[in-house]
């Protein structure tokens, strides 16, 4: 089962500032959080997203592409990355999830893809 | 339904649930399976007995009724051709070690944290203990389409999301057990003072509650909350077959014929309190066995120890500060220093909202009152008990204690 998990900044928590001990201390925790997760086979793709601001939403209406700037909905969390990974369960995405450092400082929510059809 | 095989069905369904979704992962899947085999059942042993292995044979059939209905699937996933695999052949080879009852495993998918709390205890009443959505319903005050919908988005939820139907790994068990110890123990309280049905007691939810706490403390020998579970509920289960008269009215503590508890159950609900209480981490649920161990050692009403119980509440109030606990501990306090003392205990609850609208609150409040002879406030407060809704045995026993002050 695949799972996404959104890395969401939430309000009023700050992560470290740039150039802070803490903050090489986080950066550290993602790469061996990741190189776990490749190692044991469950890492499908991963990475940071650029801030909200960069967003551009399309919507098709009539046949015509209406483009807007900004994300599709302003929301005080922001969405900061991703991971998909590959895991058995619930139980063991969870696990993977909290390894992330974003669980320390925002949330981690954690969606399955739904499986198709003739697929895994 | 012939009553003999309801109440097959009734002690059955649990398991045979249990087997099918752990084979098939879809909690719906097991219980729509489960469903059809007992009405194949009853429509073909409407006329005779049960067969020999009933529990068997409901699930081989449910097995067969769940094969037949992904078979009507016309789009399957892969796991669900991976389910019709496993439903067709035999059971996948059992890891070795410990072996563990599948019903266990479906209570930790039931109670996992992924799941609202609230949702967690009406899915295991009904999964595990076969309750009906209107009797759950019934039980937490909302309508039955609203239950119904929330029981199937819980199962939607644990298919879709992979929940496990699996005991957590021993170093992940310690943050598990303690949602899995609440809904025991809220199966238990139902069953006990039973909001669902007609009667005072839901037998089969206390037996129910029981055997799936014997089955924790296998799991984990060395967790004296989880003894003191046990330990609580084989000390108050122990009361049972005195607590209704023959024709079903309740009975309460004071009044019960003591030569008609369980003396058996007495005797291993303590032994378990002591192994746990030797553990030397007291919690809750030791707490509140040691109060009903407290009752179990009184040969007679008179004889009970209500200094050491007021203080076992004044200490589980510390743990659970709840107005359901602060009752207790003032019904305790008037036991042992009067009821003066109880109704100031009692009255430190005054305009919490949380209280007020609990109708034993009331009631309490209606017996202290009526205690001290203040006749009228007595009146009006077993009036506002009854205006809230207490169960049919409650309402018959508080209808009755107003009558008698009335006169």
């Amino acid at each position: 089962m695949r799972y996404l998990c959104l890395l969401v900044g939430e309000p009023g928590i700050d992560g470290p500032d740039p150039g802070t001990p803490e903050f090489k201390r986080m950066l550290a925790d993602y790469g061996s959080a990741t190189q776990a997760m490749v190692a044991a086979g469950v890492l499908v793709d991963s990475g940071p997203l650029q801030p909200a601001s960069s967003a551009t939403t399309v919507r098709v209406r009539g046949g015509e592409p209406l483009v807007t700037d900004g994300p599709f909905a302003e929301l005080k969390e922001q969405i900061g990355g991703y991971y998909v990974l590959d895991c058995a369960d619930l139980d063991e995405a969870l696990r993977w999830a909290a390894a992330i450092p974003a669980a320390r400082y925002g949330a981690i929510e954690i969606r399955p893809l739904m499986t198709m059809p003739g697929h895994a | 339904m012939s009553s003999q095989v309801e109440t097959v069905f009734r002690r059955e369904w649990g398991r045979a649930v249990a087997v099918v979704a752990r084979l098939t992962g879809d909690l719906g899947l097991a219980e729509d399976a489960v469903q059809d085999a007992i009405a194949i059942a009853l429509d073909r042993w409407a006329p005779g007995p049960p067969p020999s292995d009933p529990a068997g044979w409901l699930v081989a059939v449910a097995k067969n009724q769940a094969l037949d209905r992904l078979r009507r699937e016309s789009r399957r996933s892969r796991k669900e051709e991976e389910a019709m695999r496993i439903l067709a052949g035999r059971d996948p080879p059992r890891p070795p070690g410990m072996i563990i009852d599948d019903r266990l495993r479906l209570i930790f998918a039931c109670c996992h944290p992924a799941l609202d709390p609230g949702t967690r205890v009406a899915l295991t009443l009904r999964t595990l203990c076969g309750l009906t959505t209107a009797e759950i319903a019934r039980a937490f005050l909302v309508s039955e389409a609203t239950m119904a919908q929330r029981l199937v988005r819980a199962k939607r939820k644990i298919r879709d999301a992979a929940i496990p139907f699996r005991v957590p790994a021993d170093r992940e068990l310690p943050g598990r057990i303690g949602g899995v110890l609440r809904v025991v123990y809220l199966v238990f309280t139902e069953g006990h003072r039973s909001s669902t049905g007609p009667g005072v007691v839901r037998d089969e939810l206390c037996d129910e509650a029981v055997r799936l706490a014997r089955l924790l403390a296998g799991l984990c020998p060395g967790d004296p909350e989880v003894l003191g579970l046990l330990a609580m509920m084989l000390l108050t289960d122990a009361r049972r077959p005195a607590r209704a008269t023959g024709d079903g009215h309740l009975v309460l503590l004071p009044d019960q014929d003591r030569g008609r508890w369980d003396h058996a159950k007495i005797g291993e609900g303590t032994q378990i309190l002591d192994r746990a209480l030797r553990l030397r981490r007291p919690g809750p649920y030791q707490l509140q066995a040691a109060i009903a161990a407290c009752h179990a050692a009184a040969t007679d009403a008179s004889d009970t120890d209500w200094a050491q119980i007021a203080a076992l509440y004044a200490a589980l109030a510390r743990c659970d500060p709840s107005p359901v606990v602060h009752a207790n501990r003032a019904v305790a306090v008037a036991m042992a220093e009067g009821p003066a003392a109880g109704l100031a205990v009692l009255d430190e609850l005054r305009g919490d909202n949380r209280s007020e609208g609990w109708h034993l609150l009331h009631a309490c409040r209606a017996d202290l009152l009526r205690r001290l002879g203040r006749t009228a406030e007595a009146g009006d407060a077993y009036r506002t008990a009854l205006a809230l809704d207490p169960p049919p045995a409650e309402r018959e026993f508080l209808t009755r204690r107003l009558s008698e002050i009335s006169r």
